[in-house]
Order: C-alpha cells, then sequence, then structure tokens
C-alpha cells in the first residue's frame, strides 16, 4: 500500500505564526500506528512545539532508527528532509550530519528498543560527545513493531501481555544521559502535552546534546495491568518536579506565578524557562543531585517527569572539534583544496 | 669464503626486535641508498605487537627498478638472538651474515657457505654511552655506519640525511654523526670493505617521492575536498587517518580564525565510524572512513543501507588477512568479495584498486567525485603492503582549475523556478537521480530517506512494482559506472600472445617484474591492470582475445577472478588462479614460477613425468 500526505488545503482560519505557517505546515503523511498509541501524541507534540516556535520546517532535520517510535518522522514535519536509518544506529548517522551543517536542527526520534537495546552504545557516545540535538525516546518498555518483546527499559518483574515476567534489571535512560554530560536531560509522558510540549520547546533551543525519555504507552503490548508503562500506572506514579513554561528569546516575561516557587532559566539563545517547582528545592542545574533525586524516587516506585537537568552556555561537538562557523557541506574548492604550489612543496619534503 | 658481487641489485634484511627503535636507523639506509640515485624498496614486516617481538626491515636495492618483494636475502643484519637460525637459514648461498659479536656465538650457528661480518656493536657502545637508552638507540645508528664502508655508501648522503631528519632538532644532529661515524670508521678500519654487494651511484631514482600508500591517500582526501573523517583504528589503515589529520591541520585551518575546516571523530567503533559518514555524506559533506576487514565485516548493514538510499560514502580498506585477530599485520588482498558485495539484498560496490602511492593520492580523491557523482558508496581498496610501505612513486599533481564533481544536486534556485524533483527518479536516463541536501529550500525538495520501501518521489511504498523498477534503475546507474571509474590498463607482449594475465593493486610490482623473466623465457604475455569495479567491457573483451588468463592476487580463494566469472559470465575454465597468500607480499619469483608451471605444454609434462 501507499500512504500519501496529508491534502494541503489550508482552512482559512487557522491561526499561523510569525512565518506566515499554520499548525498543518509542520504536519506530515497520515500515521499508521495503532490507534491510541503514544507515539502520536509525542508527534503531535513535536508539530506544536515547531509551530509556536516560528522553526522554518526546512531548517530542521529529522533523523529515526527502527521501530514504530522512528516510522513517526513521517507523520510529522513534512517539509523537513528525514532520515529512517539502521535499528540502533541513528545517533551515529544524526552526529555525521550535524558536522556537515552546523545550521540546521536536528531531531532524532528513537525507541527504547533502538536507543537502550541495540543502540546503547551510540545512545550513550552521543550524549557524551555533546552533539547539538533534540534526542526523543519515545519509550514503551517493549519492542512495538516486533510484537511486544519486553525492551531494556522494561522494570525487572514486569509482565508482558502475554503473562512473560522480565527478569532483567531496566535501564535508566535519563539516568544514563545525565551520568553521560547530556546538557539537556528531561522525563515526559506523552500523555502530558502541558508538560511535553514547553519540554520539546525548550530542547530544540537549547545548544548540545537535549534528551527527552518520553513514557509511551504501546497500546497494542504494553498498556495492561502488571504492564509498568501503561497510561494508568504511569498517571499513578508520576512524580513531577516542575512544570515547565517556554519564553522565547525576546518575549517580555509575566510573571504570574508566587514568587518563590518560580525559577527562570534563560538558555544561550536568550529564550527563558519557567518553572513552577513542584517539588521543594529541587534545583535543575545540579546534576548530582539530580542522579541522587531520580535514584531515590526510583526506589520509591515513582517515575519523576519534568525538566530534571539543564546545563546552560555549555559546549557543543563543534565547539569540540574547533570547526570553522560555516557549514562544511558549503566550503567551496579554494577553501578545501590546497592546490598545486602546495602539493609541490610536499614531493620536494618527500624526495 | 668469497661472496656474491652483486652491484645496485640485492637485497638486505635487518632482523631486530620490536621497540628497539630500529625503525628510523633502517629507514636511513634504505633513504641513503635512494640518496644514490639507486632504486630501493623497504619493507616493514613486523607482529601485533607494541615491544619485544621480532620485527623485519627488508630492503630492496635494484637499479632495474623492480619494487616489489624478492625471495632470498643476500645479507643479513642479524640483530634479533630469538630469530637467529632462521634469520641465518634465508641468506642465498654467497650471501653475507652481519651481526653483533660482542658475544661469543658458537661456530655451528653459521653457515661454511656465507660471508660472515662481526661487529662488536654492544662493546662499543657500552664503552661510549653510559646511558642505556642511548645504547641501545645509537648501537643502531653504529650498524648504519659500518654498513656504509661495507656497501660502499657515501657518507655525505647520510650526513645530509641526518641534518634534514633534525633540522628542528639541530641538537641531535651531532650525536647521531659520531654514532655513525664510529660504526664506519671500525669497519674501515677492521674489515675488508667494500663487500662484494655494492651501491653505485645511478640515475633511475629520478624525480620520484618516496612516500607510503596510506598518507599518499589520506593526502588525496585533503584534495578530494573530504570534510567529514570517523574512523576506529585498525591496522593497517590507522595510518591513513593520521595522515589526514597531519595534512588538514597544516592546509585546512582557516587562517583567518584558526579554526577547522574539516571535522575529524575517533569514533566507539566502526558501525559509529560508517554511520556518521553516511549521515555526512547524505547532509552533503564528504565523508569518510578507514578501516580494515573486521572493519568492513561490521559495516555491513549500514553499507546496504548506504546503497539503497544512495549515498555517497567514501571508504577506504587497507586489507590484511583474516580474521580479527588473525594476521593483522600481514598483508592480503582479500576483502574483495566482502565489499564488492557487502550487505544483505542485492548490492553491489564500486571499488578502486591503487596500485602505488601516487595512485593512492588520485584515486583518494577521485573516489569522492565518483561518490558524489554516483551518489553511493566507494571503496578505495588498499592493503598493508602498499598502505604501511614507504615506497618510490612518481611525484603528485594537480591541476588547479580542477573543480569537486559534486554530482547530480538541485538547488534551491532550481527547485524556486518549479523543476520536477524526484529523488529516485531516473530523468537523465543513466540510473542517476538528482538529489537535495536538507534545508535547501523551504516547501520543495525535501524528501524522507529510507531502504527501498518507496517509489520515485520518495513516497512511501511497500508495492512490488516500484520496488522491481527502482533495482532495475540501481542496475542502470551500475552500467553507468563503468564508463566513470578509471579504466583498466592493457600492456600487450612485443607479439601476438596466447595467454593474458589480470592483476590488480598492490601486485602489480611483482607483476611487471615477473611479466618481464617471463618474456625473456619465451612466455610473453599481455598484461591487464584492473582498476576499478565495475569492470569495463575491455576488461571481459580482454579475457575474450586469449586462449587463457592467468588471474594473480593475493588471496586463497581468487577472489578477483571470482568476480570477473560472476559480472563478466566468463567460463571459469578459462581463468586461472595464480595465487599467493601466505601473508607476506608476492613476488615476481612466484608468480614465474606459477604461471611457466601453466605453460608448459601438457604432453611435455607428461613425458617428463614417465621419464621420472
Ligand atoms: C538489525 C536489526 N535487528 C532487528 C530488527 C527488528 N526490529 C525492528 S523494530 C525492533 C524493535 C523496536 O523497538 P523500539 O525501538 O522500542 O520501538 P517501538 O516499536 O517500541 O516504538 C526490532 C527488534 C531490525 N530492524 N534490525
Ligand atoms: S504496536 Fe505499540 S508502539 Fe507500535 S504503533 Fe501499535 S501501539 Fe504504537
Ligand atoms: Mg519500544
Amino acid at each position: 500500500m501507499t500512504y500519501l500526505a496529508k491534502p494541503t488545503l489550508h482552512h482559512p482560519d487557522l491561526p499561523t505564526n510569525t512565518l506566515g505557517y499554520t499548525r498543518r505546515d509542520y504536519e506530515g503523511a497520515v500515521s499508521t500506528l495503532c490507534a491510541g498509541c503514544g507515539h502520536d501524541s509525542i508527534s503531535a507534540a513535536i508539530v506544536r512545539a515547531c509551530f509556536e516556535l516560528d522553526l522554518p520546517p526546512h531548517r530542521i532535520a529529522k533523523l529515526s532508527g527502527i521501530g514504530c517510535s522512528s516510522k513517526t518522522p513521517t507523520y510529522f514535519l513534512g517539509n523537513s528532509h528525514g532520515f529512517n536509518s539502521v535499528h540502533g544506529r541513528m545517533p551515529s548517522v544524526l552526529t555525521g550530519a550535524n558536522l556537515a551543517n552546523r545550521d540546521l536542527i536536528y531531531l532524532g526520534v528513537s525507541g527504547d528498543g533502538d536507543s537502550a537495546s541495540i543502540g546503547i552504545g551510540q545512545f550513550a557516545h552521543a550524549m557524551r560527545r555533546g552533539v547539538n540535538m533534540v534526542y526523543i525516546v519515545e519509550n514503551n518498555g517493549v519492542y512495538g513493531l516486533t510484537k511486544g518483546q519486553f525492551s531494556a527499559t522494561a522494570d525487572r518483574g514486569a509482565k508482558s501481555k502475554r503473562g512473560v515476567v522480565n527478569i532483567d534489571s531496566p535501564i535508566d535512560m535519563v539516568g544514563m544521559a545525565l551520568e553521560l554530560g547530556a546538557t539537556f536531560v528531561a522525563r515526559s509522558f506523552s500523555g502530558d502535552k502541558a508538560q511535553l510540549v514547553p519540554l520539546i520547546k525548550a530542547a530544540l533551543t537549547h545548544k548540545g546534546a537535549a534528551f527527552i525519555d518520553c513514557i509511551s504507552p504501546c497500546v497494542s503490548f504494553n498498556n495492561h495491568l502488571g504492564s509498568t508503562k501503561s497510561f494508568d500506572y504511569v498517571r499513578e506514579h508520576n512524580a513531577a518536579v516542575n512544570k515547565l513554561d517556554y519564553v522565547a528569546g525576546q518575549k517580555e516575561i509575566t510573571v504570574d506565578y508566587a514568587p518563590g516557587k518560580v525559577e527562570l532559566v534563560t538558555q544561550h539563545d536568550g529564550s527563558v524557562l519557567r518553572l513552577r517547582k513542584l517539588a521543594g528545592e529541587y534545583d535543575v542545574t545540579d546534576r548530582i543531585a539530580a542522579m541522587e533525586y531520580l535514584a531515590g524516587h526510583y526506589a520509591k516506585g515513582e517515575v519523576v517527569t519534568g525538566l530534571l537537568y539543564v546545563s546552560l552556555d555549555s559546549p557543543d561537538l563543534h565547539d569540540y572539534l574547533n570547526t570553522v562557523e560555516k557549514p562544511l557541506n558549503t566550503l567551496d574548492d579554494s577553501e578545501l583544496c590546497p592546490g598545486a604550489a602546495a602539493l609541490q612543496r610536499i614531493n620536494a619534503a618527500l624526495r | 669464503m668469497s661472496g656474491t658481487v652483486k652491484i645496485n641489485d640485492f637485497v638486505v634484511k635487518f632482523a631486530n626486535i620490536n621497540g628497539s627503535g630500529s625503525a628510523s636507523a633502517n629507514a636511513l639506509f634504505a633513504r641513503s641508498i635512494i640518496r644514490m640515485g639507486v632504486p630501493a624498496t623497504p619493507r616493514n614486516i613486523f607482529p601485533s605487537n607494541i615491544q619485544g617481538l621480532p620485527t623485519w626491515y627488508e630492503v630492496r636495492v635494484s637499479e632495474a627498478g623492480h619494487l616489489g618483494a624478492r625471495d632470498g636475502v643476500d645479507l643479513m643484519v642479524a640483530m634479533n638472538p630469538q630469530t637467529w637460525d632462521r634469520d641465518v637459514a634465508s641468506i642465498l648461498p654467497g650471501g653475507y651474515l652481519f651481526y653483533d659479536n660482542t658475544r661469543f656465538v658458537p661456530e655451528e650457528k653459521f653457515r661454511p657457505d656465507i660471508t660472515v661480518i662481526g661487529v662488536p656493536l654492544t662493546s662499543m657502545c657500552n664503552e661510549r654511552y653510559s646511558d642505556a637508552r642511548l645504547r641501545q638507540l645509537f648501537r643502531n645508528i653504529i650498524y648504519v655506519g659500518a654498513l656504509s664502508a661495507l656497501l660502499d655508501i657515501d657518507a655525505s648522503v647520510v650526513e645530509q640525511l641526518l641534518s634534514e631528519q633534525f633540522h628542528a632538532k639541530e641538537q641531535l644532529i651531532a650525536p647521531n654523526l659520531e654514532a655513525f661515524y664510529l660504526g664506519r670508521k671500525w669497519a674501515i678500519e677492521n674489515l675488508d670493505c667494500p663487500i662484494g654487494l655494492r651501491v653505485r651511484r645511478a640515475t633511475t631514482v629520478g624525480e620520484r617521492i618516496m612516500i607510503d600508500g596510506n598518507t599518499a591517500a589520506g593526502l588525496g582526501a585533503v584534495y578530494g575536498g573530504a570534510t567529514v573523517c570517523a574512523w576506529y583504528p585498525i591496522t593497517p589503515s590507522t595510518s591513513l587517518a593520521e595522515s589526514f589529520t597531519r595534512y588538514c591541520n597544516r592546509l585546512r585551518i582557516d587562517p583567518a580564525t584558526g579554526k577547522n575546516r574539516f571535522a575529524i571523530v575517533q569514533t566507539e567503533d566502526e558501525l559509529a565510524s560508517i554511520g556518521m559518514v553516511i549521515g555526512g555524506a547524505w547532509n552533503g559533506a564528504r565523508s569518510f572512513t578507514a578501516t580494515s576487514g573486521p572493519g568492513i565485516s561490521l559495516m555491513q548493514e549500514f553499507l546496504g543501507l548506504a546503497y539503497f538510499a544512495e549515498i555517497p560514502a567514501v571508504i577506504f580498506d587497507v586489507q590484511r588477512a583474516g580474521p580479527s585477530t588473525g594476521m593483522p599485520t600481514r598483508t592480503q588482498q582479500c576483502d574483495l568479495i566482502s565489499a564488492a558485495y557487502a550487505s544483505h539484498g542485492d548490492t553491489k560496490h564500486v571499488l578502486l584498486f591503487p596500485a602505488d602511492a601516487h595512485e593512492c593520492f588520485e584515486m583518494g580523491a577521485q573516489a569522492f567525485d565518483l561518490a558524489d557523482r554516483l551518489q553511493t558508496p566507494v571503496f578505495v581498496m588498499l592493503d598493508l603492503d602498499i598502505g604501511m610501505n614507504e615506497r618510490l612513486t612518481s611525484p603528485f599533481d594537480w591541476d588547479d582549475s580542477r573543480r569537486m564533481d559534486r554530482g547530480k544536486v538541485m538547488t534551491a534556485e532550481e527547485l524556486e523556478a518549479g523543476r520536477d524533483f524526484g529523488r529516485y527518479l531516473d530523468v537523465d536516463g543513466d540510473g542517476i537521480p538528482w538529489r537535495t541536501y536538507p534545508g535547501t529550500h523551504p516547501t520543495r525538495g525535501s524528501y524522507f530517506t529510507r531502504g527501498t520501501s518507496r517509489d520515485e518521489y520518495a513516497r512511501y511504498t511497500e508495492a512490488g512494482r516500484p520496488y522491481q523498477r527502482n533495482m532495475e534503475r540501481l542496475l542502470r546507474k551500475w552500467e553507468t559506472a563503468k564508463s566513470y571509474v578509471p579504466a583498466p590498463i592493457r600492456r600487450d607482449a612485443a607479439k601476438p600472445a596466447r595467454y593474458g594475465a589480470i592483476y590488480f593493486g598492490s601486485t602489480a610490482d611483482a607483476m611487471d617484474e615477473a611479466a618481464g623473466i617471463l618474456a625473456e623465457r619465451g612466455m610473453a604475455l599481455d598484461l591487464l591492470r584492473v582498476r576499478a569495479l565495475p569492470f569495463a567491457d575491455s576488461v571481459m573483451d580482454f579475457i575474450d582475445g586469449h586462449e587463457k588468463v592467468f588471474v594473480v592476487e593475493q588471496n586463497r580463494d581468487g577472489q578477483l577472478r571470482s568476480l570477473l566469472i560472476n559480472e563478466g559470465d566468463i567460463d571459469p575454465k578459462r581463468l586461472i588462479r595464480v595465487l599467493h597468500y601466505d601473508g607476506t607480499p608476492i613476488t615476481a619469483q612466484m608468480i614465474v614460477g606459477a604461471i611457466s608451471a601453466a605453460f608448459a605444454p601438457a604432453p611435455a609434462r607428461e613425458l617428463a613425468q614417465a621419464a621420472e
């Protein structure tokens, strides 16, 4: 079968952003995922975040691995280049793309199988390199596309739909991202748009490796009793540390929260993250405290969500590599080829 | 016993211990001969080890210009007691043995048919130097000094080389010269100098330069406009990425800002290397990796994606004997099949076969044009022998009017003007579609990259017809590639020959020499050196034009032969295997032996057997 893009006729009343695009301009082809799949909610949140941020769709490159989650880039940002790569290896393809053109925004979409099982190595190394990107793991604890086997994020003791109990200890991607040096780390839930959309916006404007672990229930294989990634389980055990509002650079900041409970974090591009603190003294700039906090709440069976850590003004891979400002893919012969005279000198030194 | 007399035509082999600092002294020895105008070809034979195991350095001196390896040793410089017996055994009758006679070596350890030259290297060192490290380092220079006297090498060229080598660290020149003259004087005063093996000034080196293939290929990548390099260390390819790094640091820094016009990432494994190369190339930067067989094995899945997604990735494969920890420091041409058909599904890849450092440079640059033009992975197939050994080669040249060929890339202006864009649409009939770089145009030209589940306009479909159309287009592209890749080089015998020989890459030097010997013995052959896959039609014409064709290569299974049979529908009986695969470089003697045996008319051989 052939899937077609949605008709692009716009309703005249659809609101436009400052670029003149409507929300529809950020959508993609009609999703073919199961009705109710958490991944579709994440796609919708991405669409909204990009629309609200006034991002030119073609300046975003979306890359993924393989899985139901990795199929989603077809269903959003239809005017962006996309790359459905191989299972577990999106991070390296994204890194290479980023090296080639530092001016685009890179959005990596992956699954828990894709990133925590087969791709854990590439996930880890992309984080520690500080690749400037948004990396979203659509985490359902199972392999959706191969029909419900456990992934490496499934909790020990979780029961699959077929009644199999997971015996392996889970990998917490958020904990790993913190450990490995990601400079923006968040967790959210596909069912919580109010939390997710601002997080994606903040991640998109963050310079450096921004990681979002988004719990995204698989309605076909992991949404039953005994699952720890189901809608009901996550709602019951969600312990949000903060509620985030994203305020773009130049806009005026209106304070409508009680002082003392709001923390303002200004990112390098001038955008402001306004955090309504839910969990007492939680400090989003303290990496060590974040790791401790996570571990403590995990032990209590709670799923901590919100913006967990952000480091401002940290260098990215291009800074470390000291690459020129101009994208490498635009350098021409005169900038790249040392020419015949230099070669003659090299010859002379080799005699 | 009086030794063999050979002027400008002999093999000197140094038996050393890994990590003893012999490499630079040995290189000084080889270069001094070249500076006298006589071609000398060094080869390193080394173990997969950093310190303590045996290594050899073999220098073939050949005024006639034979650069291939040769069997047998004329002068053995035996500096390693561990390998003494086999080193002594490898000396040709009438040859020479040079050794350190500080310690007593019993009579039975020598051979009566060779000339033995003892020099008390260790005691000379101990007398002169008190520091242990200096004793070891200068011992090597002292033997170079002694050898210079024995072989009649001009001291002035060594002086010149030392002053060039240490021009940045001048304080090192005097002590090195002192050690050199210590050895040279001792030899002149105590030995019959020169011996029968002599270097006499000649002019056959000419304009040639001395460089290894990896360094040349890394430089080629700089000239070819590569900006992204992602690699994982593996012998024998490591020095290629290092060469690229070194030359970039010299030649590719923006003078205004001090920033790099390149990005080099040492990755966590070869999967990440090829992934980054694919990502970079997809996004319009010339990207490459350098690896060896084990890396190619790991990259298989990604290479298939690159083929189907039509990504211009460049892969330098510096081949070595398999498997992963088999004979990592021994040379072979053994990755042809795994590179040519890398990955699952129907795939075929473009391979280039450089035969020397000059071609490593040329193809190292050209690979990027080909990859962009053909939108497909391009492999440059070096091997340890040409990759890691310095060799005389013709100087590099570059035409300043040459421009990178970025292939069919649709621009924002063309898209804006309404030009039809279908990522997998064959508009030109050559099987090569147009592509766009991400971010080109706000509303036109974006597409979704995936394996094959799409139609000509990159729309998702799993239907059979579009899949098949795409596969057929890829075959048309393969046909097109034949006219773009480097053409084979044919050299016919003086008179029409019944038999031909096909060979490639590092086999070329030995094959050239063998062909000369065979012609002298009345077995002249027509020669064809293939330089790329897909094979040009002229390769098949060459096979058609000969009764039988020897396929000479350095692997067990006749991998080039298999490719010829498969790609050209050739009757296997017409292609005769000439195979060398013990990990050492192929020699002319081996080729001559194998081909002469096959040349012998069958009835004559039967007769000979009957007579026995
Ligand atoms: C090398 C390789 N092995 C196995 C597969 C089969 N496979 C496809 S998707 C998938 C798991 C995907 O799980 P996840 O990343 O969690 O995505 P989800 O479908 O749950 O969103 C597997 C094992 C594959 N495509 N490639
Ligand atoms: S199988 Fe699960 S993950 Fe895949 S589309 Fe269906 S609900 Fe979503
Ligand atoms: Mg999953």
